[in-house]
């Protein structure tokens, strides 16, 4: 954020950032202790009976009686622990409690959409529909599953779709012709029934030639969308593909081709079929991409294997010492070039596994590259590698020290890594800003950056402050009185 | 059972009595014995409207959940899959079916497909030689679930991915069905609005379903007055910045699943003496969410910055009621104090879950990095610094964030940018695939197709002006006595609650220019009524408007809605339909491609 002092401040102080903090020190923390101790306190005086008719609910918070307990319950795996026969008590105990209420409305749902077979003339909503009042349209139930089949020849194509509705089994072979088949999906379609369009789809599928379908589907978008989900669904991967070509839909296509990858397990395999979706029709940007991750994983697979090898014949220092965890196989990028500074930090370019390699390959950002770089080396303690990463020389030999990140970052993550205060102040040191300097340097105990920076801004009080936060009669704090008591310096408080 | 169902201002526990009954008759249709097998993730929504009790009472001895090859023993004489309408659980089904022991006794199967059944599954099952084992294949309309008193939902977690990108309407027209379920219950709903093109679906399918079934007059009496469609990709927003009420908060952090959560146990150990030495349970803390505990009921809708003083208020009245039995002396006053004991103690106990729930929150939004993405996000929807790479983003990344957290961010940015530049965006991009793998293109690709990350086309950035007209972004905001709804996101009013309260008041007439930038049509309908249906209002009396959230709702809408129902000038109380209900993790979730 790069606002000028004056902003900052009235960033902080303007009341459109809220910040979500507790204003004042009579604050909900303190509020919320009270509120603890208060309900601590009651539970002594109430004997704490879990068995009372409030906590009908088993430590794990299933309810007692609820469906998902039950399933445990009746499956019966429990019982044999203390918990499981407590739960059973309490169950019995409730089900006898809760005897259930008679529903006070006669009214079913599946009333709403029946013929007049219960008594009582609620008008139902189906009754519209029916040509013979007392059938069901709903599948009847209760009687031989053959028997609600329907066989009759005779319904337009619109009954039809109506019956599929309703859950009927009917049979679409009748429909022959093409204009039948398109007007049934028409039908379809102008229910909004997914469920039913889908069916007349399969129908069609099986039914139509590959090209009729699709030229057909083209005009009736609704019914594309809904075969597109269903071959999506089913994993016809290769219909798919031929529709979106079809429909000249390319970068559907290569979407849809690249996403098989997901589901090869095998490193070898799915990178040859990673080699298949390089020549796709991506966008551009995209295209590079799939490039990028085709050469990641072949890359992987070669460090794999040697990598395996060497630490499996244990000769190699750093594999002994820190074992590796996991394959890097289908890892990341960032996390593949965290492990190539890790195990393979010294290499010369030319090997696969340097991280000098891995940067030029994949274009990393040096502001990337430095901060994986730095979290490895940092990791195992090696100052030197972090110390060399921020060094430059230029034409002269004078080294300079610079940081692509900025040293605040530099600070934070080393300290992550729990690093020495002497290679921390050394960093904190090269912080710029001094008001971020004076923090970090607060914030991690770096004691002389924070005496040096308050002498240097002749900032009296603040020093002050300081001496009580140090040990009593340590080195800083009679750094600090030396200070003070120094006449060289003209404070500006 | 269900009370807090029927404390609203719209008797839910009708709808929940209607679908229980339905249960009960499909129960009895497979006379005997009974074992349910049941697609796990359905176990939470049935929960919702039946216990096992009821089940019982119908002869189901035995429940399993589904599982591959073989079935667990039971001595039954019916097994009923209990299961959504999805190809993979043919395949488990028929596994069961298949691996069934032919030397035991002959059992029958059925099959009850939630809420649809399915004619792609049933084909499946046939190619799989098993569809004529099933004795009954049925369907159990269970659209909308009962969650609350003011609260309906669908829970189908899908629903935003095939309608926004699937382009499968299978969801609205349950959504459709649903509302029909809802008029043949509590009357014809005079008037439809709408806005977006989902919407726009809904009515046209409600319109015709109605139109099939004339002839039968419904004769109910309204209860609703209105019902206002709404698109999710209308407002995109909302869902992505984080919830800060107390609800909002439980549900983004620990996931509140069909009104339950789960918590770290270690926060609710009940301290006594002399069980030192046991264990700490290591199974995670269940607590239903609803409002049927009083306390719950209140803080639930608030800023958590005001739920604080509450708690520490009913700690107070709570020790003062307790202390009252030292002034009880005659047996009288001994008997009524112990007659209120149950329900002091019920209070103590909600006291101290809330209170440790406070805690466990506290923990978080008081953590630096909270507040650091807290300012991002509120930079972004007050229109600071849309149309560049962020800093804190970037760090996110680099710190490998879980990249849920970043995607959420970088789609907030987009939509408050009205899409991001060609640069910043192609950045991000790379960043994302860089480090948490190049896998993530189709992620990437189905957020842009859902509009939630994209190019900015035209250069043009409309946010701006819909905020302004809006008034979405309030610098005044009171957290503890809330005067507008920005309080649910301490600044930010959600747009879509926002659209609710100018639809009640002056109309969506005084908009229509910020109405015509946001995607879809937006409509209004009549259902006419006879005129002995018509409603007289009475002078004062509020109308009640059913808001229907295609493709999800956050709680911190709910309570959006909430507190402009319980506004005393409001003239308008709200009851609150959705697919699913949803938070910025989850909805990314959804939209994250994974293996097959």
């Amino acid at each position: 954020m790069n606002r000028t002092k004056g902003d900052e401040e009235e960033y902080w102080n303007s009341s459109k950032f809220k910040a979500f903090t507790f204003d004042d020190e009579d604050d909900e923390l303190s509020q919320l202790k009270e509120s603890k101790r208060a309900v601590n306190s009651l539970r002594d005086f109430v004997d704490d009976d879990d068995d009372d008719e409030l906590e009908r609910v088993s430590w794990s918070g299933e309810p007692v009686g609820s469906i998902s307990w039950s399933i445990k319950e009746t499956a019966g795996h429990s019982g044999s622990t203390h918990e499981g026969r407590e739960q059973l008590k309490s169950r019995n105990s409730f089900s006898s409690y809760a005897q259930l209420p008679k529903p006070s409305s006669t009214y079913s749902l599946s009333s709403f959409f029946r013929g007049r077979t219960r008594p009582g003339s609620f008008q139902s909503l189906s009754d519209a529909l029916s040509d013979t009042p007392a059938k069901s349209y709903a599948p009847e139930l209760g009687r031989p599953k053959g028997e609600y089949r329907d066989y009759s020849n005779d319904w337009s194509p619109s009954d039809t779709v109506r019956r599929l509705r309703k859950g009927k089994v009917c049979s679409l072979e009748r429909f022959r012709s093409l204009q039948d088949k398109l007007q049934l999906l028409e039908e379809a379609e102008s229910m909004h029934d997914g469920n039913v369009i889908t069916a007349v789809l399969i129908f069609l599928k099986r039914t139509l030639s590959k090209e009729i379908l699709f030229r057909e589907l083209e005009v009736r978008q609704v019914a594309l969308r809904h075969l597109i989900h269903f071959l999506k669904e089913i994993g016809d991967q290769k219909l798919l593909i031929d529709l979106f070509r079809f429909l000249d839909r390319t970068e559907e296509l290569a979407l849809s081709h690249y996403r098989e990858h997901l589901n090869i397990q095998d490193p070898e395999k799915r990178k040859e079929f990673l080699k298949t979706c390089i020549s796709l029709p991506f966008s551009a940007e995209d295209s590079a991409h799939i490039q990028d991750h085709y050469t990641l994983l072949e890359r992987q697979i070669i460090i794999e294997a040697n990598d395996r090898h060497l630490e499996s014949a244990g000769q190699t220092e750093i594999f002994r010492k820190h074992p590796r965890k996991a394959s890097i196989l289908n890892m990341p990028l960032v996390t593949t070039l965290f492990y190539s500074c890790f195990y393979h930090y010294a290499e010369a370019e030319g090997t696969f596994s340097s991280p000098i390699n891995l940067k030029k390959t994949f274009k990393i950002p040096d502001k990337q590259y430095v901060l994986t770089a730095l979290a490895a080396r940092a990791k195992l303690r090696a100052w030197h590698d972090v110390d060399a990463l921020f060094t430059t020389k230029n034409w002269l030999g004078y080294t300079k020290k610079r940081a692509p990140i900025g040293f605040h970052r530099v600070v934070e993550i080393l300290h992550k890594n729990s690093a020495p205060v002497q290679i921390l102040q050394e960093y904190v040191n090269l912080v710029e800003d001094v008001d971020t300097k004076l923090n970090l340097a607060t914030k991690f105990k770096c004691h002389d950056v924070v005496i040096d920076t308050c002498r240097d801004l002749k900032d009296r009080q603040q020093l002050l402050a300081y001496r009580s936060k140090v040990d009593k009669g340590s080195a800083e704090e009679e750094k600090i009185d030396a200070i003070l008591s120094s006449l060289q310096i003209r404070w500006k408080n | 059972m269900a009370a807090h169902l029927s404390y609203g201002r719209v008797n839910l526990n009708v709808l929940r009595e209607a679908v229980r009954r339905e249960l009960r008759e499909f129960l009895d249709k497979c006379a005997g014995s009974k074992a349910i097998v049941w697609d796990e993730y359905l176990t939470g929504p049935f929960g919702l409207i039946a216990q096992y009790s009821l089940l019982k009472e119908h002869e189901v001895e035995k429940m399993f959940t589904l599982k591959g090859s073989r079935l667990p023993a039971a001595d039954v004489k019916n097994i009923i899959f209990f299961v959504r309408p999805r190809l993979e659980l043919m395949d488990i089904i028929a596994e069961n079916v298949l691996s069934e022991d032919r030397r035991g006794p002959a059992r029958d199967f059925h099959i009850l497909f939630v809420p649809r059944r399915s004619l792609l599954c049933e084909q499946r099952l046939k190619d799989l030689g098993v569809l004529g084992s099933f004795i009954h294949r049925e369907e159990y309309s269970l659209d909308l679930i009962p969650f609350d008193g003011d609260l309906l939902s669908m829970e189908s977690e899908g629903a935003f991915k095939e309608c926004y990108l699937d382009g499968d309407q299978t969801s609205l027209y349950h959504a459709a069905k649903g509302l029909m379920t809802l008029q043949a219950l509590y009357g014809t709903i005079p008037q439809i609005f709408g806005k977006g093109e989902c919407a726009r679906q809904v009515a046209n399918m409600m319109i015709r379903m109605k139109r099939e079934f004339t002839g039968s007059q419904n004769s109910v009496f309204p209860v609703f007055d209105n019902l206002l469609l709404l698109d999710r990709n209308v407002d995109l927003l909302t869902p992505l910045a984080t919830q800060l009420t107390y609800e909002g908060l439980i549900d983004e952090i620990y996931g509140i699943q069909n009104s339950y959560v789960k918590l770290p146990p270690e926060k609710f150990v009940p301290k006594k003496q002399g069980d030192s030495g046991k264990e700490l349970p290591t199974e995670a803390k269940k607590l239903q969410l609803n409002s049927a505990e009083e306390l719950y009921a209140e803080i639930r809708d608030k800023n958590f910055n005001a739920v604080g003083s509450v708690l520490s208020k009913k700690a107070k009245i709570i020790s003062a009621a307790f202390e009252e039995r030292h002034n009880a002396k005659t047996v009288g006053e001994i008997k009524q104090f112990v007659s209120q004991l149950p329900h002091m103690q019920a209070a103590r106990g909600s006291l101290a879950n809330h209170t440790s729930i406070a805690e466990l929150i506290k923990d978080v939004t008081t953590s630096e990095d909270f507040f650091d993405k807290l300012t991002v996000e509120q930079e972004f929807m007050s229109g600071i610094d849309t149309d560049k790479v962020n800093n804190y983003i970037e760090d996110c990344i680099a710190q490998k964030h879980p990249l849920i957290k970043v995607l959420r961010l970088v789609c907030l940015q987009s939509v408050c940018n009205s899409g991001l530049k060609q640069k910043v965006l192609d950045y991000y991009k790379r960043e994302v695939l860089q480090t948490y793998g190049y896998e993530h293109i189709l992620t990437l690709h189905n957020l842009e197709k859902a509009g939630l990350l994209k190019p900015q086309t035209g250069g043009r950035n409309s946010y701006p002006t819909i905020r302004k007209t809006l008034r979405l972004w309030m610098d005044d905001v009171n957290e503890q006595n809330p005067t507008d709804i920005s309080y649910v996101y301490s600044g930010y009013a959600p747009l879509s609650v926002r659209l609710a309260q100018l639809l009640s008041r002056p109309g969506w007439r005084s908009i229509e220019e910020v109405l015509r930038i946001l995607p879809g049509p937006h409509f209004e309908e009549r259902q006419p009524l006879p005129t002995g249906l018509q409603k007289k209002r009475q002078p004062g009396e509020n109308r009640v408007t059913l808001v229907f959230f295609l493709g999800g709702v956050t709680f911190a809408e709910i309570a959006a809605l909430r507190f402009l129902s319980q506004l005393e000038d409001g003239g308008t109380e709200y009851v609150i339909a959705t697919t699913k209900l949803m938070n910025g993790n989850s909805w990314m979730e959804a939209l994250m491609e994974k293996p097959f």
